[in-house]
């Protein structure tokens, strides 16, 4: 066993922490520093910066414009993203609809959609929850009728997290109401501007932010041509995108900036002359939640390894799910509390009532509460483990 | 980065695991726990002819030139059965710390027959006013002629009672919480002014109380230097807890096998009791800490040798921490999941709850790991 990264992958750690600090505008590095929220067009400026740099794209293979850097070296590239604070990409384009198109879509729709997800001139969103199918997905029923080369679409989609500045959105949809529900879906892909009867309507969540958005389908025509994968075959494609590389979900170094910024506000907080910081219930609390990050990060490590080495991702990964969201919402409720009365502020407060640096954690704080809900409940990762891993019975659900 | 067992390791691994399977299954503690030592000396002989008590010292001296991580892969096997013999204190506590500070002389008469299984050891440091701390020590070694004379007393010494050789930590000069001053004998089990008693524990296994009067000891019995015993002592500390780590990873995931095994087959309501997503749910968090404890316990066992102090404690209390909680959480949920027959002698997972709480008392508890972790340089960011 060796825990360490070879030479070459440290030399190409540095290579990329050098090229993060010069490429970030000091703009973006201040709100990076305050922990700030970064709005769409912000990230779609970086998501251009890296571009040009030929990086936007490390996961995908090379002749699509991907880098051709192995699993680790991806693995650090993503480290050092987070770490800097860069501002996160959008992933429903480059790391979803890509990957699917990749795998199953034809070669008109390679050299349409790819392209342009890869330099960011079009913007993707996801269209799979719907009001009445969120964890049981396969519920779903936004119905898509043919008629002739097209589908007629009639329903409601929700939860598109950047719908409102999406120009095309990814949706499942139902090609047969009869037989097995799974059975009679498929991967519509649907121009969001262009098309009449699409409708995009943001909503504010507990952030404070309209990270969100519903999205309703009103006698929409989308060409046929436009279905990823067979007709009625797209839950074979959903699953499949289950299928690659996911030690990102752990979030490790997300949480570990988190962890730094309360550090930092321990260090910083008086309380009666002393820091906070030198408070032993203090300490204690933050060493117990560094080293549940630190038995995350290794679990993480291991699974990168086992990638590195060529092992698919099995449903071990559920596990760096379900830990990773949770020690991200630790984080942030332990950042909650080392601000003592500050955290009674919002992020619209002058920076004479709350610090610039502290000024968004607590919309940050409320945001992750979905970070146990999206990308399949942790209660959904449980079943995956007690079926897939441990073979429990299915059966009564009380 | 690579955590992938090479094919020597996982041989190691087979062969540790059908000893444990052949030779000591749970049943065979049963049996030992009754009464004093609480192990076979037959069997610890069988150990030493395997190999398996050979294992961390270096070719040179009769060793098989191991690592931490080798003897934490054959500790996590004998955690699996409850293996009483005690390779933990034997092995890892004393035999590693007389084979990095022992003289040539003392490697051949000390560490040889216990690599051989004729003889064992033990390692005396927690005292009555100690709690977990390392530094805290009152039992004294004065200069009388050439030799030095003990008074004091251990407490829970791990195979204190039975070990032919006891690596005693004693204050030398200095203060009782002084780190300078503590120096490490080695007392021969047979010494005249040693009173042993054999303490039944909690867990089923048994530990030595140790009281010295007037008990002499020749200055050749000094193992490493005079006064300067305190980093070897926390280094065989730091060994001992990431092998707890090891041996309480063996006995969880023991643990989750059997409780699994049993939502299968107990039925009520007219259905097995592992379909109900309540259970199911909490399998799933048995599984999710298993896997954590799995991965601090590589760290310790990589880590837990480390020549930089600073890395090397903080890579040990972590893993003693998540071990705390990751095995609480998972012995506790044994016996809940068991419903009533957990609660009963006659079920095994009562044994490793009780084992794995013993493990998470030694060599410092959580609180005592967090308190350290917090205090190392590094921590304040």
């Amino acid at each position: 066993m060796d825990m360490s990264f070879t030479k070459e992958h440290e030399a190409f750690r540095r290579e990329v922490r050098e090229w993060i600090e010069k490429a970030m505008p000091p703009a973006m590095k201040q709100k990076a520093e305050n922990g700030a929220h970064f709005e769409h067009h912000e990230s779609m400026e970086w998501h251009k910066t890296l571009y040009k740099k030929g990086w936007v794209a490390p996961h995908w293979p090379k002749e699509h414009g991907g880098t051709g850097w192995d699993v680790t070296q991806r693995h650090i590239f993503n480290e050092e993203l987070a770490s800097a604070g860069a501002p996160s990409l959008s992933p429903f384009g480059l790391s979803m609809v890509a990957m699917v198109i990749m795998q199953f879509g034809t070669d008109e729709q390679k050299k349409r959609y790819l392209p342009k997800i890869l330099s960011g001139e079009e913007v993707w969103c996801q269209g799979y929850s719907e009001p009445n199918a969120g964890s049981d997905l396969a519920s779903l029923q936004l119905r898509a009728e043919s008629d002739g080369d097209y589908y007629v679409l009639n329903g409601q989609k929700t939860w598109t997290t950047n719908g409102q500045y999406a120009d095309w959105i990814f949706v499942l949809c139902r090609t047969n109401s009869s037989g097995k529900k799974q059975d009679g879906i498929s991967f519509v892909l649907v121009d969001i501007k262009k098309t009449p009867g699409v409708e995009v309507r943001p909503f504010m969540n507990i952030s404070g932010q309209t990270a969100f958005s519903e999205t309703f389908f009103t006698n929409a025509r989308v060409p046929k041509v436009n279905r990823v994968g067979p007709e009625h075959g797209g839950w074979t494609i959903a699953k499949a995108l289950l299928g690659h590389e996911r030690t990102g979900i752990a979030a490790v170094p997300v949480s570990a900036r988190v962890i730094q910024n309360a550090k930092r506000i321990g260090r910083e907080t008086k309380v009666g002359g002393k820091r906070l910081l030198d408070e032993s219930t203090f300490r204690r609390k933050l060493a117990a939640l560094e080293i549940r990050h630190r038995s995350l990060d290794m679990t993480n490590l291991r699974a990168l390894a086992d990638a590195q080495a060529g092992r698919a991702p099995g449903p071990e990964s559920s596990i760096l799910k379900i830990r990773g969201s949770e020690v991200l919402q630790e984080a942030y409720e332990f950042a909650m509390e080392a601000m003592g009365h500050n955290a009674l502020g919002w992020f619209d407060d002058p920076p004479e009532a709350l610090p610039a640096s502290q000024q968004w954690i607590a919309s940050t704080f409320n945001y992750y509460r979905a970070a146990t809900i999206y990308g399949g409940s942790n209660e959904i990762q449980r079943n995956i483990i007690s079926k897939m891993i441990l073979g429990l019975p299915d059966g009564a659900k009380g | 980065m690579d955590f992938r067992l090479t094919e020597e390791q996982k041989m190691l691994v087979q062969s540790a695991e059908q000893f444990a399977k052949k030779d000591s299954p749970v049943t065979r503690f049963r049996q030992l726990r009754t009464s004093p030592p609480g192990w076979d000396k037959a069997l610890w002989r069988k150990m030493g002819e395997l190999g398996w008590l050979a294992i961390p010292f270096s070719q040179d001296i009769g060793g098989f030139g191991g690592s931490l991580l080798e003897v934490s892969l054959v500790a996590e096997q004998l955690g699996r059965s409850l293996v009483p013999e005690p390779f933990l204190a034997s092995v890892v506590l004393a035999g590693m710390t007389l084979a990095e500070a022992g003289t040539k002389d003392q490697i051949e008469k000390f560490l040889t027959p216990m690599m051989e299984g004729k003889t064992s050891l033990a390692l005396a440091y927690a005292e009555k006013e100690s709690r977990f701390d390392p530094n805290e020590i009152a039992l004294a070694a004065k200069v009388s002629g050439g030799d030095f004379v003990l008074d004091g007393e251990k407490v829970w010494v791990l195979n204190g009672h039975a070990a032919d050789h006891v690596l005693v930590a004693a204050r030398t000069s200095g203060g009782h919480s002084d780190k300078k001053g503590i120096t490490l004998f080695l007392v021969d089990g047979s010494a005249s002014g040693l009173t042993r008693t054999a303490v039944h524990g909690m867990d089923g296994q048994h530990t030595g109380l140790l009281k010295f009067k007037g008990v002499k000891v020749g200055k050749d019995r000094i193992v490493g230097k005079a006064d300067e015993g305190l980093s070897l002592l926390e280094k065989a500390l730091d060994r001992g807890a990431a092998i707890a780590c090891a041996e309480g990873l063996g006995l969880i995931r023991e643990c989750l096998q059997r409780t699994v095994e049993y939502l299968k087959v107990r039925v009520q309501f007219g259905t097995p009791i592992g379909s109900f997503q309540a259970l199911q749910h909490r399998a799933a968090d048995m599984f999710v800490e298993t896997q954590l404890a799995h991965s601090m316990t590589i760290l310790a066992a990589l880590k837990g040798d480390d020549k930089d102090e600073t890395e090397r404690k903080r890579a040990v209390s972590a893993a003693k921490v998540q071990l705390a909680e990751s095995g609480w959480f998972v012995t506790k949920q044994a016996i809940q999941l068991h419903g009533g027959i957990g609660c009963t002698d006659e079920q095994d997972v009562g044994l490793f709850f009780k084992r794995m709480h013993a493990l998470n008392t030694l060599f410092g508890d959580k609180d005592w790991h967090l308190g350290r972790y917090s205090s190392l340089p590094g921590f304040e960011g």
